[in-house]
């Protein structure tokens, strides 16, 4: 498993760097913000990663994907951190993820290449409380015939408010906490018995509450077991969300040590004391372990390794990471990061949000002790 | 010789010579003069040192085993498979070898480095003062050229292995009038003459590792001059990032063998449901064992960057400053977990393991301190890597 990127990925990260710099700034973020665009995103750029291929780039190649693997998507995803460039392009690539590890033979054929395409755009539903907690779904389903009705409430299903389909965690027994019973299903977001209602974050990225109320939903993997299929997708949520955070973390650090050159108090830049110098060298050492551990988290999903424990000890690392580079950015500002004019504090909130979202680190430390067994 | 040659040979070698005590035998670096003073220790260097094995990567035209990358990495496979220690440890081959092969003579080599080799000669290093910790390059210690001799009078301090050693390297002042760094000269010189005396220093842990070191008119020969008169300070810092490199050993752990500090913690704190009974010391476990996990990543990661053919970047920075504070954080809490008993000084009333865990968590005070302070290590991380101005 090589720590480093091969030539294609190289290149990928290159084109990435340049489409995000100037085709996805973050000064066009900040307009979606304050123009307040129902689809969270912009529709243009988006066509134009469906045309850069990113859609694909998990997608095996007999789906018609790029089958470039998850390293590939991760850089990409850096890059998309470094800008805050808001786009469907993460949750869909989960619910992929789901759909290539758990769907059938006709699942897979029918519903892959139109993600390949951009024909697809996919969410996952788990959430049913403000902390993360994969089998605390009450959210029944119940069969009828060939299909299920599922009824009950998910809350922070990001891009739920414009994903085609949504990937749904409800349970078809046991109570809410058991990780037997657990069915995954797809939902069609705009059939009957679905009301999604949008949730204006601090992030200004999209997520979702939304009711089911006896909503057609199509069986994804085995029925009642579907906990080993959720573990592994929400490790690779896990994971290629701690992607873009370390983008969002590098970019926040850099803004930083820059403003600490030019910015002057006392007749000198205020990067000369060493009381900012000494926290500047702190926040180094943990965003150059945060590059170690995504890269080699990323690695092993594109590897059939057990990823639960890198998936958490990424998570964890840059939970903490992005709060402290983010918090610290603020304060190193002074005033002036106070200021919605000023970008520095998007960081701070899109930090925020990506922490709580699969897991924050008091979530992930627990699971980490327990999967090494103690 | 193709890989697999190399790698059956190498392991029917190792397992023929390699004596049971060297093998699975952990030890702390300031215990390296004991254990390498054993039969088998001299049995195990002699035998690796007479295929140039005690030095494998360095050439084999001074007795170094002369292997390329692959080879060096199944040569470290096989060696790791039954636990061998190293053929030989210390300063030699960790610092003043890779320097002189870097700013050496080639009679300098010559002179030095099979000896380094052979483990015939072993060394130590001349660089802090009383009065220049942090401040290295305020050196005091004067050095003046008479007839062909370097004439040292002066002091160094936390000379390690000084009582063990033959021959030192040391940081200088040649030109008392230069600018600080301007001033300094990198010499060696025999550790075996008049003009030097050493007094162990008694540490908070009760061990003696280190050394005070005087020079009365102590003499070093021109010849031993490394690099040119008055720049010896790069000299001096190259071989740093030398010791640098190599403090972090503990984050280098391999496998997945339990959790050290679970093993600890369920013993002295018992568990509840399958979980450390102690949610906070459960907590500062999972911290440091993911900090160590982080750490390893990106040691590997900085190896297969360097191996890829990208120049070493500015990661390398941070080993000194994160591995040092893995270190002293593994043996404080390796105490701690214990509770009273981590605390215990001597006597039968306590395990060996336990008496270990409180010297060493005392000894490893020390390494965020040594080979430059952590303070030290974050001035160098903002002004060179982070390039934040100076006032």
């Amino acid at each position: 498993m090589p720590l480093v990127l091969n030539e294609e990925q190289n290149m990928l990260r290159d084109s990435a760097k340049d489409f995000c710099t100037n085709s996805a700034p973050i000064a066009q973020f900040r307009q979606l913000r304050d123009d307040k665009i129902e689809a969270g995103f912009d529709q243009q750029t988006w066509q134009q990663m469906i045309e850069l291929g990113w859609t694909g780039i998990t997608v095996p190649e007999e789906f018609g994907g790029l089958g470039f693997g998850f390293l590939g998507l991760g850089v990409v995803l850096e890059e998309c951190g470094r800008t805050l460039t808001a786009s469907p392009l993460l949750s869909t690539a989960i619910g992929a993820a789901a759909i290539a590890d758990g769907g059938s033979g006709e699942q897979k054929s029918a519903l892959l290449p139109k993600v390949a395409e951009g024909e697809l755009l996919l969410a996952l539903a788990v959430e049913e409380s403000a902390h993360h907690n994969p089998y605390g779904a009450a959210t029944r389903a119940e069969k009828a015939g060939s299909t299920y009705q599922v009824t009950g409430k998910k809350t922070f299903v990001i891009d739920g408010n414009v994903a085609d389909k949504l990937i749904v965690v409800a349970r078809t027994s046991g109570n809410a906490g058991d990780r037997d019973g657990l069915t995954l299903l797809l939902v069609d977001r705009q059939s009957a018995g679905v009301t999604v209602t949008k949730t204006i974050m601090t992030d200004s990225r999209n997520a979702a509450n939304i009711s089911f109320d006896g909503a057609n939903g199509e069986l994804l993997g085995a029925e009642g077991n579907g906990a080993d299929l959720l573990d592994r997708t929400l490790d690779v949520a896990r994971i290629l969300l701690s992607a873009e955070m370390l983008g969002g973390t590098q970019e926040c650090f850099e803004r930083t040590v820059e403003y600490l050159k030019v910015r002057e108090q006392f007749g000198s830049p205020i990067g000369s004391f060493q009381g900012l110098q000494h926290r500047a060298s702190v926040m180094f050492c943990e965003v150059e372990m945060s590059k170690s551990v995504v890269l080699e988290a990323l690695s092993a999903l594109d590897d059939p390794d057990d990823i639960a424990e890198l998936a958490s000890l990424a998570k964890t690392r840059l939970n903490d990471t992005f709060n402290l580079v983010s918090a610290e950015s603020i304060q190193m500002h002074g005033g002036i990061g106070m200021t919605d004019e000023y970008d520095i504090g998007f960081f701070m909130k899109r930090s925020r949000v990506c922490e709580a979202a699969f897991g924050n680190s008091s979530f992930h430390r627990d699971r980490y002790a327990t999967i090494q067994g103690y | 010789m193709n890989l697999d040659t190399f790698r059956a040979e190498t392991r029917e070698w190792l397992e023929a010579n390699c004596p049971q005590s060297m093998r699975n035998n952990p030890f702390h670096f300031e215990d390296a003069h004991e254990v390498y003073s054993t039969d088998d220790a001299i049995v195990w260097r002699d035998r690796m040192a007479a295929k140039g094995w005690t030095a494998p990567t360095w050439p084999k035209a001074y007795g170094g085993g002369g292997m390329d990358y692959d080879t060096h990495r199944v040569f470290q496979e096989e060696m790791a498979a039954i636990k061998a220690l190293p053929g030989a440890t210390g300063m030699g081959l960790a610092m003043i070898g890779p320097t002189l092969m870097e700013y050496g003579t080639e009679e300098q080599r010559q002179r030095h480095i099979p000896k380094i080799i052979t483990g015939e000669v072993t060394w130590c290093q001349g660089y802090s003062e009383p009065g220049s910790g942090s401040d290295l390059a305020s050196l005091q210690t004067k050095a003046v050229l008479k007839d062909g001799k370097f004439v040292l009078n002066g002091q160094k301090i936390w000379t390690s292995g000084a009582q063990h050693a033959d021959w030192m390297f040391a940081l200088v002042r040649t030109d008392p009038n230069a600018a600080k760094h301007d001033g300094i000269s990198f010499v060696l010189l025999d550790m075996h003459q008049s003009g030097v005396t050493i007094k162990p220093i008694p540490l908070i842990s009760g061990s003696s590792p280190f050394c005070e070191t005087f020079f009365d008119d102590a003499v070093a020969l021109e010849e031993d001059l490394v690099s040119e008169l008055n720049k010896g300070w790069s000299v001096g810092k190259r071989l740093l990032q030398y010791e640098r490199s190599a403090a972090p050993s503990r984050a280098k752990k391999k496998g997945k063998p339990a959790n050290p500090y679970a093993l600890t913690a369920k013993e002295y704190i018992g568990e509840i449901d399958g979980k450390i009974a102690d949610s906070e010391a459960r907590e500062k476990i999972v911290k440091q064992t993911m900090l160590e996990k982080s750490m390893q990543l990106t040691v590997k990661r900085v190896f297969e960057e360097s191996k890829s053919g990208k120049a070493p970047g500015a990661t390398t920075s941070i080993f000194k400053l994160v591995g040092s504070t893995i270190s002293k954080e593994s043996s404080a809490l390796q105490s701690e977990l214990r509770g009273t008993a981590g605390a215990g000084w001597e006597g039968d009333s306590f395990t060996e393991k336990e008496l270990d865990a409180c010297r060493g968590w005392l000894r490893d005070r020390a390494v965020t301190i040594y080979g430059g302070t952590n303070e030290v290590q974050m001035n160098i991380i903002s002004k060179r890597v982070l390039g934040l101005p100076d006032k």
